[in-house]
């Protein structure tokens, strides 16, 4: 098989479109972290995120999420158009910092959880679901 | 979406001074993410609540902000520390500019 010059560097350009494409979409997840941690170091560990291992239907996708001590706990799913799922601020009277949600999810990917703890600091947890219809529409 | 949303939250009649309660709260909402298409080919405008906050006589228990991965009829479960008895209120903030209120009442005794 012969390839031409013009073959070959469109071939070359969409092999470089393929593996930029995935990082960036990577990439809006990475920003919302550091738009919300401001840049600080993510510690592993602290968070409890309950999401179901498969899910059917990822219009309705059950998440639950706690962390004792923490102030703040943002959601992402990394794999959605948007990244941002929700963010929740416990005030003064919440029994715990834990919440329960109904999220959607485009497809097969991780769902992130970070926490602000009281002391300034931050912890994740990461969930891996398995979407068989995707929720998103198109 | 002004029409048909109605908002619903479990709570209880009554506690105990100090005590954790859990909330359950659901609104009807489509919550139209903004990513689907009609049948020509359109993109649908996005349509959804924004912020969800619960106080307890005017102190804060909780304030999510909410993105259109939320589903459609979002549902919020939380616990809240009922010191003394007032009124639990809900408040949701659509897109649109439209607020949705419910308010609860908690007997300490």
């Amino acid at each position: 098989m012969d390839f031409t010059r013009r073959e070959t560097l469109a071939l070359g350009a969409g092999a470089v479109a393929l593996t930029v494409l995935p990082f960036r979409v990577n990439a809006a997840a990475e920003d919302a972290i550091a738009a919300f941690t401001g840049g600080a170091a993510v510690a592993d560990g602290g968070v409890n995120l309950t999401a179901p291992e498969i899910a059917e239907n990822g219009n309705t996708v059950p998440i639950s999420v706690s962390a004792e001590g923490a102030t703040a706990i943002m959601l992402l799913a990394a794999g959605n158009p948007t990244p941002g799922v929700a963010t929740y601020n416990f005030g003064e009277l919440a029994g715990s910092a834990s919440a329960s949600t109904r999220i959607r999810l485009a497809g097969t990917q991780d769902v992130v959880a970070i926490a602000k703890m009281a002391d300034g600091s931050f912890a994740q947890a990461r969930s891996t679901v398995k979407v068989t219809i995707g929720g998103c529409g198109g | 979406m002004a029409d048909g949303v109605k908002p619903r939250v479990k709570a209880p009649k009554s506690a105990s001074a100090g005590e954790v309660v859990v909330l359950k709260t659901l609104i009807s909402h489509n919550m139209e993410s903004g990513q689907r298409k009609d049948k020509s080919g359109n993109p649908i405008p996005r349509s959804i609540i924004n912020r969800f906050t619960c106080e307890f006589n005017g102190t804060p228990v909780i304030d999510v902000t909410m993105e259109p991965a939320i589903s459609t009829n979002p549902y919020f479960e939380f616990e809240a520390k009922i010191p003394e008895g007032g009124n639990l209120k809900f408040t949701w903030y659509d897109d649109d500019g439209s607020v949705y209120e419910e308010t609860k009442s908690i007997k300490v005794g």
